[in-house]
């Protein structure tokens, strides 16, 4: 028969870790509501820049492919693997999901013969990469947006990422990071960042959202910029912000994909521990109320036998 | 009615500014430029510097832009800056406290991070300039 002792103390660590995380899912859900204005903040910048590119792919004189950031180097022997992570665990399948996807191109890679590089942002997915690749891993960025993400975190990165690609220490960049869909569900996503790939996406969400009079206008003006100076001067200038915008932007997903993780976790947690605490007050009582039977019947057959 | 153009100035973090304007004139890579409504489509890269924006004839708004790009279209003009401050708002405190702040890393820099900070002292050095210039005015 258990210990009514034993129960008690169970019962009270339980409630215990179940105020730790109810507060902790407290904690996430304002962090995520954070983070989503944050990332909302951010939106129209990286709108007007593929807009902004996007003319200037149109204004790219026949013939010419623009510099190596959109065109590449022509073949993809070495690839670069930007695997986003958080710092933190204790966010439920977050950090592991992406690992589970850098892992499946990683190993792709590897079996078709090409070399593979790997930079880690955040700790977690250093920690479980470095098991199977330590020797693949350059470097890990670590407390990136500790306090708050800003854009010169993204920046650092990419020109980390732009030395090496100017020292053809690669050909072809991915990153990997967590779409936040909602504080339940985020989509590991694989981006290609260098040679530079204008998503499909951000295009048809472009041209849906202008009217046909505007779409006729903007068709119309397209072909008539002026550029000062010339395309080419301008493309290498806008091509690495682009860069350092991608990253910011996946960035920004990622810490909101953070939150919603840890909030659905914790949240999960909250209800276990709940759960717990019912089973095992009910065994609790039972074992109480064996007790006291056991007591009476000593009693009453004690008497009886006098 | 004088005729508007939409303007619009975007900090990677957050959209600044989005009004209608009678003339912004702009810190072009190759020189200042106007943009009234109607102008031809242009993209350009800028510069440090201050753009102004005038309502009838006056000043209405002046921002400290660090560098970026601009687009230009008949209806429209958008500027992508790196980093954007409003002159009306700054303080000068908080500026010298950046330049100061800057000269450190800058002094303390490796030889590969020279060049880095050296930019970023520029740019803080540049935002002082033109606060002690709209302040005179």
């Amino acid at each position: 028969m258990p210990n009514l002792k034993d129960l008690r103390v169970r019962i009270d660590s339980v409630k215990s870790t179940q105020k730790i995380t109810s507060a902790m899912k407290m904690v996430a859900a304002a962090k995520l509501r954070r983070a989503q204005e944050q990332a909302e903040a951010a939106r129209p910048f990286s709108e007007r820049m593929d807009r902004m590119l996007s003319s200037l792919y149109d204004g790219l004189p026949a013939g010419t492919s623009g510099p190596e950031l959109l065109a590449g180097k022509g073949k993809d022997d070495i690839h670069l693997i930007v695997v986003m992570t958080s710092d933190r665990g204790l966010c439920g399948g977050f950090n592991s999901s992406i690992v589970r996807g850098a892992l499946k191109i990683i190993n792709r890679l590897l079996d078709d013969g090409k070399e593979v590089k790997i930079l880690c942002i955040g700790r977690k997915g250093r920690d479980i990469l470095r098991r199977d690749f330590r020797s693949l891993i350059l470097d890990t960025f670590e407390d990136v947006g500790r306090k708050a993400l800003s854009f010169v975190d993204a920046t650092m990165v990419s020109d980390r990422i732009l030395r090496m690609f100017a020292n053809g220490e690669f050909d072809v960049c991915t990153m990997i990071y967590n779409r936040f869909q909602s504080a339940m569900t985020q989509i590991v996503t694989p981006q290609q960042l260098i040679p530079f790939q204008a998503s499909p996406k951000t295009h048809s969400n472009a041209a849906e959202d202008l009217d046909s009079s505007e779409v006729e206008a903007a068709g119309a003006g397209k072909a008539v910029y002026d550029f000062e100076p010339d395309e080419q001067a301008i493309l290498e200038d806008l091509l690495p912000r682009n860069l350092s915008i991608q990253l910011f932007r996946a960035l920004l997903e990622n810490a909101a994909s953070e939150q919603g993780a840890r909030m659905t976790a914790m949240d999960n947690a909250t209800r276990n521990a709940g759960e717990m605490i019912d089973d095992l007050t009910v065994t609790y009582n039972r074992t109480r109320q064996a007790f006291i039977t056991k007591e009476l019947i000593e009693i009453i057959s004690g008497a009886e036998a006098l | 009615m004088t005729k508007t153009a939409e303007f619009e100035l975007v900090a990677p973090e957050e959209l600044l500014l989005s009004e209608l304007v009678e003339l912004v004139v702009v810190p072009g890579a190759e020189g200042d430029f106007g943009v009234l409504p109607g102008h031809s489509p242009l993209i350009s890269t800028l510069r440090t510097g201050v753009i102004t924006v005038y309502e009838k004839n006056e000043v209405k708004k002046r921002l400290f832009v660090s560098g970026g790009f601009v687009e230009v279209t008949p209806e429209r003009c958008t500027v992508l800056a790196d980093e954007a401050v409003s002159i009306e708002t700054a303080d000068r405190r908080d500026v010298e406290n950046r330049v100061r702040a800057s000269q450190e890393v800058f002094d303390a820099a490796r030889e590969d991070e020279k060049d880095d900070a050296a930019e970023a002292l520029r740019i803080s050095k540049a935002l002082l300039a033109v606060l002690d210039t709209a302040g005179q005015a």
